[in-house]
């Protein structure tokens, strides 16, 4: 499968910004949501949650939900087990990690249910998600917000934030995955 | 820091008319003016809008490829440029925009002035450290927020595990915010 190339996808994506400051004056960023789930659903008693989820995060509960459906429509359209198509090296170093299954988006030998069985799949599922979520409320922000949405306006904490997101993204592929998928968690 | 301060801020009251705009002047500090920006009102679009876009960004998520797990390793082993062009035009994208934006002085939809408060430095540790646990996050599951939705949309349902992780990691800071350096 050859993906949009970048140079579509990537305008397309910044244009997103101004799109939604000119339709609603709303600061482009996904991982908020996270906030307003919390804010919304979940008991607690933190100051973090306390504010009008309605009001604040709506909007950005209704882009979430549409990415949702983003996947949905696009999902339904997708040959199934197609096979991205990675660079010869990035395959190589992929391969040499024990993942045989190039199928689909995401390897199907780590992303399913009974990987939730083994240590390997609850570091990685449930481990990851969590870091993900106290990550992005810890730095304000994710790839969207941070990344795209505040380094587009010059801001230096986004700087701060994408080198740790970097730093964070290379120590995990480096060091983390080998020894997780090689040393036979 | 700011923890004891934030709470106040998101609760202060505004203007239901709309013309709360310019009630995020708290930029005293980190979690205040986050704060602040997200409590901008005023009746902007309605939810369909936002609910249209956000189909439209989830597609071209999944049709760029970045939700892909391969692709997130290919892009920390520098072996593809795609993720790279695909960040990096969009980041200049934007960047033109709201450029563009500020010159033109161009305004919102319902007439507010556009407008985005910039975020507090402050030490700085909330930002090199946090983003560094999202990182981490980042490369094991292969996917940031937005992808994670569209991952769970098309169809592979144990990505709904790694939002559970995501809500209760979220959580969990908020639980934990006021002992933590920022």
């Amino acid at each position: 499968m050859q993906p949009w190339p970048w140079y579509v996808a990537g305008p397309l994506i910044g244009l997103f910004v101004p799109a939604l400051l000119l339709v609603g004056n709303r600061m482009f960023g996904i991982s908020g949501n996270l906030r307003h789930v919390c804010a919304a659903a979940l008991p607690t008693r933190a100051a973090f949650f306390q504010y009008d989820w309605r009001r604040v995060g709506g909007w950005n509960m209704a882009f979430a939900v549409g990415i949702l459906l983003g996947g949905v429509l696009v999902g339904l359209t997708m040959p199934d087990g197609a096979q991205i198509a990675l660079s010869p090296a990035a395959r190589e170093s992929i391969g040499a990690l024990g993942v045989r299954d190039f199928g689909g988006l995401v390897p199907r030998e780590f992303f399913n249910w009974s990987s939730l069985l083994t240590m390997r799949g609850v570091v990685m599922l449930v481990g990851g998600g969590v870091l993900v979520g106290f990550g992005t409320a810890y730095a304000g922000g994710c790839t969207s917000g941070h990344a795209i949405a505040g380094l587009a306006d010059f801001q230096l904490p986004s700087l701060v934030a994408v080198i740790g997101f970097f730093a964070g993204g290379l120590f995990a592929t480096w060091v983390l995955l080998p020894l997780l998928l090689r040393g036979g968690l | 820091m700011v923890g004891s301060s934030a709470g106040v801020h998101e609760r202060s009251p505004v203007s239901p008319t709309g013309q709360g705009v310019t009630t995020f002047a708290a930029t005293d500090g980190t979690e205040a003016s986050e704060a602040g920006a997200e409590l901008r009102t005023g009746r902007g679009a309605g939810l369909v809008v936002y609910l249209m876009f956000g189909t439209l960004f989830g597609i071209v998520l999944m049709k760029a490829q970045v939700v892909s797990w391969f692709r997130i390793q290919e892009m920390f082993r520098f072996q593809s440029f795609h993720m790279f062009g695909v960040i990096g035009t969009a980041v200049v994208t934007a960047a033109a925009a709201l450029q563009l934006i500020r010159r033109t002085g161009l305004r919102a939809a319902n007439g507010q002035p556009i407008t985005i408060p910039p975020k507090e430095m402050g030490r700085g540790t909330r930002y090199w450290l946090g983003g560094t646990l999202f990182g981490l996050g980042w490369a094991l599951v292969g996917a940031c927020p937005g992808p994670l939705l569209a991952l769970l949309g098309s169809g592979k349902g144990v990505f709904g595990v790694v939002i559970v992780g995501a809500v209760a990691g979220t959580w969990l800071y908020g639980a934990l915010r006021p002992r933590l350096p920022h």
